[in-house]
């Protein structure tokens, strides 16, 4: 029964999208309030009948409802509770749902934090949120429904792939959905704008916190999803340029430049429709990840069950929406005009550069991407596009990225004297090229020039920003002064330099764990133990063990350093007893400055066993960087500008209405 | 067949290949010829052909720890880094290298960023360019009021 | 249209949607052989059920024949058996198998339970000949034609269709020209 309810509400979600895709947009055309209101209402309403919809998903797996198709293939009543409810979005039709209840979700967020917006605004931007919910619908209704009934009924689910199996991953999915959905908020506004014809720095202001949010969920879901894959694959490997980890990438970088572009037109009024048109793409790259993921286009490691048919909707879905959306943008954009004017050496020049990075570097990871399937296209055989390419092509564009990163935030608006900003810059300069040359020479251990570069890039996004800390602090004459100072910078200015420094120790961890990472591979006997990187690891035996839901040979594993025990470290080598499959959890002994990851291979025979240890310096730096570029970002959105409009908002909607409605009606 | 019933398929013939027996790289001898260091670089750069998206390192399908030991064989006799990859690329084809080798057919993809960048350089400069001959603002004291007011901007004069 | 570079990204769009639309078409996990067009690898290997006589390179040429690549452990092997016996039965083409790291024991015991549609077998125990005819997922068939060169490569189990329309007519048309 509770499945039926689950699909009933789901269709009448479907019924209250399509009605907040249409009505709300009439009425801004014909000026009819009520049909403008109606957005909300009914945004409402296709989130409650959306979270029933989640509900009964969640009932049945806590349920074991076998009789679901869905259940019975990703759950078991084995099964831990808490990966019972990760399993509803551990395969295409549940993810597909939680995508779509996120979509409800922020459609009731915009609903209900936009009051302060021009009623036809906010009509406009639910339509388009409802057009776009319209579409995931349809596709899981019709394609892949997550309440199909399997008849008859297996008294056993198959179990959740061994590899989901992971508090990470329980986590991972939800910020990726809330990241990507997020970006149709800004999606939305650009379009509600480009129809309104009302392109402007209030437009810019209106979608700013929105699209931070946003970028802060993709950022959070990433660095989870590369922690995952280093916990789980046993491997010890943080990312791989995997089409799926591409097509999480390509929107955060898209977004990402969006993120300064739009402060850029907010502030200045300039690049109005290069912002709309990296908003309508981070989205675009967000829905068309999803197309690659999910129709089997491309081979990943962690691709979804494929089917062709759902990829042909999901196909004809982007067509709609991207190509229906950049065609409003060839017809309404050129009518965009001006900007402030600007000088060359200016903040307003630097931003562009970035932005154009940015989007470059997203290109040619796209271009990477797809490659292999350009080529098969034009018959020109099977060809992989993996990382040795990534990298290279990354090294080639990021240090210009950073560069540029460095000088930005010391740079003003509109007019930059360039020698004031070359004196500025001077001492940080010196100090991160005398670091980079330090670590370039080989005079200390595991020096090299790849190691220059990054720890010199580090340096300068550290020093650039300490610059720019101090110089706005030291103007002002007295403790009171400066410390008024401090408060009137505003958050979203700390944001920037959380979420910059965020950069900076991302790098850290990228070049040292690349360069001065050790792995070994060894088949030892219980008693026997192995040097590395000035570690001893002792393989004290090995011991059967039973999971819930697998049985594990399980090695203990004694580190110790210069005689003195530092962790007992314990790996398994996991066979879970539905699928069957052998799943390597590895143990980490986690410091600030290095992990030790040991990972249980295979019994060799004789009692031996393989096993892998490696040597990680700095790799945590990596997922410390991306949560510092979340914070940065959570901060900068709860900036006084953001909460100050909320808060007045009821004092000026008398003057607004009137203005708003004249200046987009 | 239909794509679909083609992929299952294919995805049955290959399971089995991969269940059959899992082995590790601890099998090999070090000590010898062949360096450790150098023999994971080059086979962290060659693809599976039976996995997903996985290389020889990290793969645990058969016929990968087939390629392993074929590749140590060869750089135990002493052969150099491309007579192995050829040796490979002859058998299965350019999909094995990770690193695509660069030819006339992949000039898009090895030069197509700078040529990308060279010109977003060029319309970037300009835009700017233009930008810095331009009015200063499009918009009038009065427009901006009503925009202050709009946002309910009691800041609007500070700018950062 | 007052500014038509506004359209580029709509063409870009377009053009890569092409692309994702033909690409639903293609399968991302068949990977075509290098070995098409070129002579058949070197190998001499002991026969399967005679081990004392050898089936080599100069044994696949002189006629259009089809080698297939399979294996006891392997599924979709068994699957498509019946349509080796069917084709083997027609005399058309010779069937030579290369039967892949198997074992002699249960590879004689599947011939004899499930019939034998080959004229000989060479067992690759240690799949070391596999690898030098690219072989990466059973069951594969090479058509092979008289001057002993690879012509096609049937990646995963045949099915009737691929029999009827790429192989046998392949096959006739090898003939014709010899």
């Amino acid at each position: 029964m509770t499945p039926e309810l689950g699909q009933f509400a789901l269709i009448l979600a479907l019924c209250l999208a399509v009605i907040q895709s249409t009505l709300p947009l009439i009425g801004t055309y014909t000026g009819e309030r009520h049909w403008m209101s109606l957005g909300s209402t009914a945004a409402w309403g296709q989130f409650t009948f959306l979270s029933i919809g989640l509900c009964c998903l969640i009932y049945a797996f806590l349920d074991n409802d076998f009789s679901v198709a869905y259940v019975a293939s990703n759950s078991n009543t084995l099964l831990p509770t808490m990966y019972k409810i990760s399993a509803v979005w551990g395969a295409h039709e549940g993810s597909l749902l939680l995508w779509v209840f996120m979509q409800g979700a922020w459609g009731v967020a915009v609903a209900a934090f936009s009051g302060k917006l021009p009623e036809t605004v906010r009509a406009r931007v639910l339509s388009v949120m409802g057009m776009v919910g319209v579409g995931f619908l349809l596709f899981m209704l019709l394609t892949s429904n997550p309440f199909e009934r399997l008849y008859p009924a297996p008294l056993e689910g198959r179990d959740l792939n061994p590899l989901l199996q992971d508090p990470g991953l329980a986590i991972h999915p939800p910020m990726l959905y809330m990241g990507y959905v997020g970006f149709s908020v800004a999606f939305s506004f650009a379009l509600a704008a480009l129809l309104g014809g009302k392109l402007d720095a209030a437009w810019a202001r209106w979608s700013r916190p929105w699209t931070t949010v946003a970028w802060v969920c993709l950022t959070i879901g990433i660095t989870l999803g590369s922690w995952w894959a280093y916990n789980e694959l046993g491997w010890g490997g943080w990312w791989f340029w995997d089409p799926v980890e591409n097509a999480s990438f390509i929107p955060w970088l898209v977004g990402t430049a969006l993120v300064h572009s739009l402060a850029v037109t907010e502030k200045r009024g300039a690049f109005k429709s290069w912002t709309v048109l990296l908003a309508i793409t981070a989205f675009s790259m967000s829905l068309l990840g999803t197309f690659l993921v999910r129709s089997g286009v491309l081979t990943s490691v962690h691709a979804f069950a494929t089917d062709p048919g759902r990829g042909i909707f999901i196909l004809t879905f982007l067509c709609i929406v991207i190509g229906g959306s950049l065609i409003i943008y060839a017809w309404r954009a050129p009518t965009v005009t001006g900007g402030g004017r600007f000088d060359f050496v200016s903040r307003e020049t630097l931003l562009l550069a970035n932005n154009v990075l940015l989007v470059i570097v997203a290109a040619l990871i796209l271009l990477g991407t797809l490659f292999p399937l350009i080529y098969d296209a034009f018959e020109l055989g099977k060809i992989s596009v993996g990382f040795p390419w990534f990298n290279k092509m990354f090294i080639s564009f990021m240090p210009l990225l950073i560069l540029v990163m460095g000088i930005g935030p010391n740079t003003r608006w509109k007019r930059q004297d360039p020698a004031e900003l070359a004196r500025r810059l001077r001492l940080a300069f010196i100090v991160s090229v005398t670091l980079g040359v330090v670590f370039a020479l080989p005079l200390l251990p595991g020096a090299s020039p790849l190691a220059g570069l990054g720890i010199g890039l580090a340096a300068w996004l550290v020093t650039t920003l300490t610059t720019s800390v101090v110089d706005r602090l030291r103007h002002k004459r007295g403790l009171a002064a400066i410390w008024r100072d401090v408060t009137v910078q505003g958050r979203s200015y700390y944001g920037m330099v959380l979420a910059h420094l965020g950069m900076a120790s991302a790098v850290v961890g990228v070049t040292l764990v690349s360069l001065h990472g050790v792995e070994k591979d060894v088949r030892m006997s219980p008693g026997e133990s192995l040097e590395m990187a000035g570690y001893t690891f002792v393989l004290e035996g090995v011991e059967k063990h039973q999971g819930p839901n697998y049985r594990a040979d399980r090695g203990k594993v004694r580190i110790l350093r210069d005689d003195e025990e530092i962790a007992l470290l314990m790996p398994e080598k996991r066979t879970y007893t539905v699928q069957t499959k052998p799943m390597t959890e590895a143990a980490i002994d986690i410091r600030p400055t290095r992990d030790l990851y040991v990972s249980l291979g295979e019994p060799v025979g004789g009692g031996d066993w393989s096993v892998r240890v490696y040597y990680k310096p700095f790799v945590r730096w990596i997922w410390f960087g991306g949560i510092l570029m979340a914070l940065g970002g959570l901060l900068a959105v709860s900036d006084r500008r953001y909460r100050l409009s909320v808060r007045s908002r009821r004092t000026i909607d008398a003057t607004v209405t009137p203005a708003a409605q004249e200046a987009s009606g | 067949m239909p794509p679909l019933f083609r992929t299952l398929v294919f995805l049955a013939t290959l399971s089995a290949a991969t269940l059959a027996h899992a082995s590790t790289l601890a099998d090999f001898d070090f000590s010898g010829n062949v360096s450790e260091a150098h023999f994971k670089e080059i086979i962290s750069e060659l693809r599976c052909l039976v996995c997903q998206n996985e290389s020889l390192a990290a793969s645990q399908a058969e016929l990968a720890q087939d390629l392993r030991e074929e590749v140590y064989t060869m750089m135990d006799a002493g052969k150099t880094d491309d007579e192995i990859v050829e040796f490979l690329v002859a058998r299965y084809g350019d999909f094995v290298l990770y690193d695509p080798p660069l030819k006339p057919s992949t000039w898009l993809l090895w030069f197509g960023p700078f040529v990308l960048a060279a010109l977003a350089l060029f319309v970037m400069g300009f835009a700017v360019r233009k930008r810095t001959r331009g009015q200063d603002g499009d918009l009038t004291s009065a427009q901006r009021e009503k925009v202050a007011a709009l946002l309910g901007d009691e800041t609007k004069n500070r700018e950062s | 249209m007052k500014r038509p570079l506004m359209l580029i990204p709509a063409i870009v769009f377009a053009v890569m949607a092409v692309l994702l639309a033909v690409g639903l078409n293609l399968n991302p996990r068949e990977v075509p052989s290098p070995l098409v067009g070129k002579p058949v690898p070197e190998f001499e290997l002991a026969r399967l059920k005679d081990p004392q006589a050898t089936l080599g390179s100069a044994d696949l040429s002189g006629r259009v024949s089809l080698l297939n690549v399979w294996a006891t452990w392997c599924v979709s092997c068994r699957a498509e058996h019946k349509l080796l016996m069917a084709l083997a039965k027609t005399g058309e083409v010779d069937i030579y198998g290369l039967n892949y790291k198997d074992e002699r024991d249960a590879a004689m015991r599947w011939l004899q339970v499930y019939g034998d549609p080959y004229v000989a077998n060479a067992f690759d125990g240690d799949g070391r000949v596999g690898i030098d005819w690219g072989v990466y997922g059973t069951p594969e068939t090479f058509v092979i034609d008289s001057q002993g060169v690879i012509r096609h490569k049937v990646i995963g189990p045949l099915s009737a269709e691929i029999v009827k329309e790429r192989i046998l007519p392949l096959v006739r048309q090898l003939n014709s020209r010899s």
